[in-house]
């Protein structure tokens, strides 16, 4: 990637800057020397590591936590902007395309009735049927239009909720408080475990959207261009989606669903380096990261209580949204 | 040479051919023009070949290949195309725009390289639009647009050029500064090109060879002299027209009767 400007170093550093003042800021007071003193003494042991309670809290609470948001910013927005481009719509984002609702329904089910089905493959299963769903109804000779796409996604999201009260509804009572929780979006949970199955997935997921990420612009002049200019459209969208659904469906299964993270960064960073997909993808991982790791912050800290970062982001993100329909007026609707 | 032989063609579910027999050839170096009324079967020939359409019979023929069944990355290095009603879709710089022709010859886990952005360059140079380099082709006007288009099928580096209707969105001057160019890059570049028109006025001025269409049959195949003529234009959209000639040039002006 060309380093056009500072400012593409900025985005690319923020995830670690928020990632630093995410550990030092806290319910428990640690020094911002103290974490870089901490993270480098377990880096580099020679420099040793004394025993302080410091260093639990950062090793063991806070780091994990800053690294499964980060995880989670990078799968959300990576998948956002990927799945903005497939569609050549900038509104969609996989909250309204309706992975989070599916992957939530393979997890609620797992979690319910069959533990014995692992929750990261249940959440990947269910997020891929729901997306195609998405996908088939919404596409028509051969295109997919703007509003028909987010219409279906509202309609495929509605029903896979729906399912998941059924499950809520049925599951025994002390199962349905984890789901419940679970469901609003949040890191509380977070230990290193999660961050092993969280960057596996994850990784897995948005590695092939990074290296593709230059065919994105070709995929979003339309299925035809696409196609006459030489991308071998079917089976690069099923790409696309597959690994988008795949990087969201383990995000969803780690943190639970939290939404508007991938239509809010990704627009931001365009507006900040422009459409090329060559920047504009990794660009919007790292800010999607830095956003989640900020958004989470301000969770643990607004109040006394570790508030569902879901909450926050919904609260930000709705407004978001209108301001880019009012702003786009027909254009951001058109056809 | 580019052959296109006993193209047939019908919709999925259509009750009749819309192409019946389609057969003709384009020389390199050359415009060759597909003239024809509305629903006379133009976009339908163009559409099989530029591969968006299979037709049930018929081949497509570039130096003795047959092109037809090509899968779209080794058809994208034979056949660029210029599309009609292009939709802009992210505001992309011109010059990330015609860097799109490049995709057929970039690995598809890797980004352009050096010598891609030096094509796209060397394309937008040829076009005549490097001062519009680094403007959003979404804020240029509809013949630059046109141009942008036309360097990012220069860019794909294909012997073949196929466009669908260039002017039908440009005004006077922009008509006659695009075919222009078209004409001079079939020359200098030796490209195979072939187009669709609606003013026969134009495919006059500027085609080497034209092939008028109508209701999925050829009508008249050859010279454009040969081909655009009071009676083939008679019979084709059904107005009279004389065609005068001045000064060498041959001129269609219809006869409005009142």
């Amino acid at each position: 990637m060309k380093t056009k400007s500072p400012i593409y170093l900025l985005i690319l550093i923020s995830p670690f800057l928020a990632g630093w003042i995410a550990i030092f800021i806290g319910a428990y007071n640690v020094s911002p020397f103290m974490v870089l003193k901490v993270i480098a003494g377990e880096i580099a042991p020679f420099f040793g590591n004394p025993d302080i309670p410091e260093r639990a809290i950062i090793l063991d609470i806070r780091l994990p936590r800053v690294i499964l948001a980060g995880l989670v910013g990078i799968a959300l927005s990576g998948s956002g902007v990927t799945l903005q481009g497939i569609f050549r719509n900038p509104l969609v984002d996989p909250f309204i395309l309706g992975i989070s609702a599916g992957a939530a329904l393979g997890c609620a089910l797992s979690v319910g009735f069959f533990p014995e089905a692992p929750i990261q493959i249940m959440a990947f299963i269910f997020g891929t049927i729901a997306v195609v769903l998405t996908y088939t109804v919404a596409r028509t000779q051969g295109e997919v239009s703007r509003l028909p796409l987010i219409l279906t996604g509202v309609i495929i999201s509605a029903f896979f909720t729906a399912m998941v009260s059924i499950v809520k509804f049925l599951v025994d009572p002390h199962k349905l408080q984890s789901i419940v929780f679970w469901l609003m979006g949040s890191f509380s949970l977070a230990d290193w475990n999660l961050v092993k199955i969280a960057g596996a997935g994850i990784i897995a997921g948005v590695l092939p959207i990074f290296l593709m990420r230059w065919r994105l612009n070709a995929m979003s002049m339309g299925e035809d261009e696409a196609k006459a200019l030489g991308v071998n459209v079917k089976r690069e969208r099923i790409i696309f989606i597959g690994a988008s659904s795949l990087a969201v469906s383990i995000a969803v299964s780690v943190s639970g669903i939290i939404g508007w993270v991938g239509l809010m960064v990704p627009h931001l960073v365009r507006m900040i380096v422009g459409p090329d997909h060559k920047s504009l993808v990794p660009l919007s991982m790292a800010g999607g990261a830095a956003f989640m790791i900020f958004a989470d912050t301000l969770a643990r800290n607004l109040t006394a209580l570790d508030i569902p970062v879901g909450i926050i982001t919904a609260i930000t993100g709705a407004p978001f949204f209108i301001y880019l329909m009012k702003k786009g007026g027909k254009e951001s609707w058109g056809r | 040479m580019l052959e296109v032989k006993g193209l047939q063609f019908r919709h999925h579910h259509g009750e009749d051919d819309i192409l019946k027999g389609i057969a003709f050839g384009a020389n390199m170096g050359q415009i060759t023009t597909i003239l024809g009324p509305n629903g006379s079967g133009k976009t339908t020939v163009f559409k099989c070949i530029a591969g968006l359409w299979k037709p049930q019979r018929g081949e497509i023929l570039f130096g003795n290949k047959n092109i037809s069944n090509l899968p779209c990355e080794k058809r994208a290095k034979m056949l660029a195309i210029v599309p009609q009603e292009h939709e802009p879709s992210f505001a992309y710089s011109v010059l990330d725009a015609v860097l799109m022709g490049r995709v057929s010859h970039v690995g598809v886990f890797s980004s352009p390289s050096k010598y891609d952005y030096l094509k796209a360059e060397e394309a937008i140079e040829t076009v005549g639009i490097a001062h519009l380099k680094e403007k959003a082709y979404t804020k240029i006007s509809g013949g630059e647009r046109q141009l942008v288009l036309i360097a990012r099928a220069l860019a794909q580096e294909a012997p073949i050029l196929l466009l669908d209707e260039p002017t039908s969105h440009l005004d006077f001057r922009n008509q006659l500064l695009v075919l222009g160019k078209v004409r001079g890059i079939a020359r200098e570049k030796e490209l195979t090109v072939l187009m669709t028109l609606h003013d026969p006025n134009l495919a006059m001025l500027f085609s080497d060879k034209a092939v008028m269409i109508n209701e999925g049959h050829i009508v008249s195949n050859g010279v454009p002299q040969s081909v655009i003529t009071e009676d083939n234009l008679r019979k084709v959209y059904g107005i009279n027209v004389s065609i005068i000639n001045w000064n060498g040039a041959r001129v269609i002006y219809p006869r409005i009767d009142s």
